[in-house]
């Protein structure tokens, strides 16, 4: 397999981390890319006609539910990785929320095996910043950064204790680029709402949760934030306010990233009229405005990243009474369709600012040096090449274990064709190819 | 509304019709006295009234009149698009003992009648049920055959027989039209709501 | 019609005359001997109670039988919806019985739509969670309509926990459609602040609203609401809120006090008070087997092929 040699002839290649848009040849020999250019041509080469086709760095999903070790009912380490290969990923960052939960280096490692053993993607399982997500000690960051993490959050909830969270954004100041990331959310203005609070929670008799339940911890953690001068990251934004916040944060300096779910970009708590449990998710789909505010957000950098929050679920937890069914949409499968269907294709983004937030900015923040171009001679071959305009309706079976799904029976537009791992080809022709 | 073919009785066949029928209802009885109408909503209901009064007029005697809705008695709700528009039922004594005579506007497959004696047997057990109808035209479903009829008029079945009574419709006539006219029976006075 | 009856928007205004006035001829049905036709002869109808409510149970029970359809109940004690059965599972059951109608009566807000993904047959929301109960709204302007003649126009107050009350949306929803101006009232608490989108008025305070009003409509108050802080103490609900002896005397003569059961007889409505022959409390149980016979007959009684009255 490393031996081999593809070239992809006349492909637009998107790669914001060299500035380069342009359409030309791109060879791969062994792990590495070897030409980008015309007539990039290796001898023995498989030539692939990419004549239409879209190739830039691999996807890299910062926030995404991969569910092993303890509920391989829903997602497994193998098939979750194989999704995110399906939907161009090269890399993802596993939440710690698994049973056991990711608070010391053997989970990491045990993560990381599973993924090595299965070669689909790559990962960068993130650490829990406290003791079994309870939100009283730290855990052991050193141990853990040792381990090779650079994110940890505590996600599925905040970090409650505002000294917990001081005490851990300033420890974590002596790890290189070591980041934490928080879910947030008053546990107590959230109270069991299944909705975002507002006129749609209320006709449909269910309890809501208004948007200041995200606020009041987004604007806990910026001053916390400042008071440390830690570096920090908020996931999954669901509100008009918190991105104001994050916005002025940012223009005084403050060392935050933010990041976005497609779903929040595309839906809204107008499409919970069904109680289709799909919908059901946590931070819930907010107002219109709030979704507008959002799209903003990722035109003018406020956010940084898309990511997808893939959350698997078993069909008879999904197909439940909605007050019973758990928060979560899968998503590795779909982002890279939603964000050029919704944002690209409208015209309120470019596709080299898709791929900066789908990839570049992302693999960054997680420190992951092979992914995310540049996509220059000689760096590891971690691509996705894709179909822009290729219609098709998202349908089960995913190749997820799981189908829960707000895109079901949407219509999107780009399709990935190829993903490929240092030079090998987990994807091709849009199926996996194991 | 489909063509109008023939007029087959006017107002003065009508009221003709129903003081012969009266006449027959007495004789055949032997006057009023143990004698009831019940007319089948809508325009049956009318007509029992007509009756009644020429009934009164004739013998000095008055004859309690209902009105049966038989909506809920018939033999085929559930396969239509809609399920049959309801009217009022009204029938303020006691039929036991009593020679009820059902009073329709028209016989047709005799549905309505079947119907019509399954709901009245709900309220008591009547002495004898007879049957009062202003014209029959044929094609009959089911054993069901009338005492009274006002006038016999054979159709075909693509034909449409409409009674039009002052009560109801400003004036009296009956008219022969081509199916798929206007629909077979229009909102009653109840005022029972939406026309389907 | 539609071929479920999930929520009161499920009706026109159109719609809503027609179910009123086919509920007419059934309370003449009851005033027969035998209270029985044979309009749905050969039906079955499940009631599907995951909610203890013999009243509201018995109601729809009586409605059914009374059209001669075979009743199925299937309540929470002692079958497998108690042994955990998922709702999916006990409606595939269902649906293998040839169920042609279900009432459900759920805690979930919701579950009966989610019940129409798995049935064939018409699905009837005795209420779920705290979304709607359609059924008690109809039977509710059925009785307004019955003693005032009408329901446009009037000015009805619904009091009391409107925040968690399934039935003060249905009656909201369904009263605005019928152009009734509505005013809810009640400590700012339990009631929703997107209400006035509803197209209803919002008042503090009961004793502005009483003396201008055809209907007061109280709403049952849960001891749990002071538990969970929405109001400090029941002594002080009642003395705010609560229909006493004192303020019935404000309702203009001939207003009807209503109320869905059951009352807490002290809370939100003087026991003396629920006593009133302006009470007409028990009408409204009375007129709830009509107006239930009238939606199964209306709801069954067609194949609903065709497209029904345009929405208003």
């Amino acid at each position: 397999m490393s031996e081999r040699r593809i070239v992809f002839r006349a492909v637009r290649i998107v790669d914001p981390a060299s500035g380069r848009d342009e359409t030309t040849d791109v060879a791969i020999e062994a792990q590495r890319i070897t030409a980008v250019g015309p007539d990039a041509m290796t001898a023995g080469a498989s030539v692939v006609d990419a004549d239409g086709l879209v190739l830039g760095p691999g996807l890299v999903d910062m926030h995404t539910h991969l569910r092993e070790p303890g509920f391989e009912h829903k997602e497994t380490v193998e098939t979750g990785t194989r999704a995110a290969a399906a939907g161009g990923f090269t890399a993802v960052a596993p939440m710690a929320n698994t049973d056991p939960v990711a608070d010391n280096a053997a989970v990491i490692h045990e993560v990381r095996d599973l993924a090595a053993t299965a070669g689909l993607c790559d990962v960068f399982p993130v650490g829990a910043i406290t003791r079994g997500l309870a939100g009283e000690e730290m855990a052991e960051l050193g141990e853990m950064v040792e381990a090779g993490v650079r994110l940890f959050s505590d996600d599925g909830r905040c970090v409650p204790d505002a000294r917990v969270l001081r005490n851990a954004l300033t420890y974590a100041k002596a790890f290189e680029d070591v980041v934490l990331a928080e879910h947030c959310e008053d546990a107590a203005l959230a109270e069991s709402g299944q909705m975002h609070e507002g006129l749609h929670s209320y006709s449909l008799g269910l309890a809501g949760q208004p948007r200041e339940a995200e606020e009041v911890i987004v604007a806990r953690d910026l001053a916390i934030a400042r008071l440390t001068g830690g570096r920090l990251h908020l996931c999954h934004l669901s509100s008009a306010g918190s991105i104001e916040m994050v916005r002025r944060a940012k223009a005084e300096g403050l060392r935050v990233t933010a990041e976005v779910t497609p779903h929040h970009l595309v839906f809204s708590d107008e499409d919970l009229i069904t109680y289709d449990t799909n919908f059901k998710v946590n931070p819930p789909l907010r107002s219109p405005e709030d979704r507008e505010a959002l799209r903003t957000a990722v035109v003018d950098g406020t956010i940084d990243a898309v990511a997808t929050d893939h959350a698997p679920h078993a069909v008879e937890e999904k197909e439940a009474e909605f007050d019973r069914s758990p928060p979560g949409t899968i998503g590795l499968e779909t982002a890279l369709a939603a964000i050029l269907t919704h944002l690209v294709e409208p015209g309120r983004i470019s596709l080299s600012r898709a791929v900066e937030a789908m990839s570049v900015r992302p693999a960054r923040i997680l420190g992951a040096a092979e992914h995310g171009g540049p996509l220059e001679p000689g760096r590891p071959a971690n691509l996705v090449v894709f179909d822009p305009s290729a219609e098709w309706t998202v349908e089960a079976p995913f190749v997820s274990r799981s189908r829960n799904s707000a895109f079901l029976g949407s219509k999107l537009r780009g399709r990935v064709l190829y993903t490929m791992l240092r030079g090998d080809l987990v994807v091709a022709d849009g199926k996996p190819q194991r | 509304m489909g063509g109008t073919k023939a007029r087959l009785l006017d107002g003065a066949e009508i009221r003709r019709s129903v003081t012969r029928i009266a006449h027959e209802i007495l004789e055949r009885n032997k006057g009023a006295g143990e004698v009831a109408l019940v007319g089948i909503a809508n325009r049956g209901d009318d007509l029992a009234r007509r009756l009644a009064a020429e009934i009164e007029r004739i013998e000095g005697e008055q004859v309690p009149v209902g009105a049966l809705d038989i909506t809920f008695y018939r033999d085929d709700i559930g396969m239509r698009a809609e399920a049959p528009e309801v009217h009022e039922t009204r029938i303020g004594f006691d039929i036991n003992g009593r020679t009820v005579v059902l009073v329709d506007d028209v016989l047709f497959t005799g549905r309505t009648i079947r119907a019509a004696m399954d709901a009245l047997v709900d309220f008591g057990r009547p002495t004898a049920i007879q049957l009062a109808v202003l014209v029959d035209r044929g094609h009959r479903e089911l054993p069901i055959r009338p005492d009274y009829v006002g006038k016999n008029v054979p159709t075909r079945k693509d034909e449409d027989v409409r009674v039009m009574l002052a009560e109801l419709d400003g004036e009296d006539a009956v008219i022969l039209e081509e199916r798929g006219a206007a629909p077979r029976s229009p909102a009653g006075k109840a005022a029972k709501g939406d026309e389907r | 019609m539609n071929r479920h009856l999930l929520s009161i928007h499920d009706v026109s205004a159109v719609d809503i005359v027609r179910i009123l006035d086919t509920a007419e001829s059934f309370r003449e049905v009851g005033t027969r001997v035998i209270k029985k036709v044979p309009a749905l002869r050969g039906r079955t109808i499940v009631n599907l109670f995951y909610e203890n409510s013999t009243r509201t149970r018995i109601s729809f029970e009586l409605a059914a039988k009374r059209l001669s359809a075979d009743v199925i109940n299937f309540t929470t004690s002692g079958t497998s919806v108690s042994k955990g059965e998922s709702l999916k599972d006990t409606a595939l059951t269902l649906q293998a019985m040839g169920a042609d109608a279900i009432v459900i009566r759920h805690s979930s807000s919701g579950a009966p739509f989610t019940l129409t993904k798995w049935v064939k047959g018409s699905v009837l929301n005795a209420g779920d969670g705290t979304h709607e109960h359609p059924t008690q709204a109809l039977l509710d302007m059925y009785t307004m309509r019955e003693r005032l003649g009408k329901i446009e126009g009037l000015r009805v107050a619904i009091v009391g926990d409107v925040l968690h009350s399934r039935v003060a949306r249905s009656l909201s929803f369904g009263l605005v459609k019928m152009g009734a101006e509505v005013t809810l009232v009640g400590p700012p608490t339990l009631i929703p602040p997107e209400a006035p989108s509803w197209g209803v008025q919002v008042s503090y305070d009961i004793d502005g609203v009483l003396p201008k009003l055809d209907v007061c409509y109280m709403l049952r108050v849960q001891r749990e609401r002071q538990r969970q802080q929405y109001f400090p103490s029941v002594r002080e609900y009642s003395r705010l809120f609560g229909l006493t002896n004192a303020r019935v005397g404000m309702l203009p003569e001939g207003s009807l006090i209503m109320h869905p059961g059951p009352m807490n007889r002290g809370v939100e409505i003087d026991s003396d008070v629920a006593d009133l022959p302006q009470s007409v409390i028990e009408e409204q149980v009375t007129n709830g087997i009509a107006v239930r016979m009238s939606l199964l007959y209306l709801l069954l009684g067609g194949t609903g092929v065709e497209e029904a009255s345009a929405d208003v």
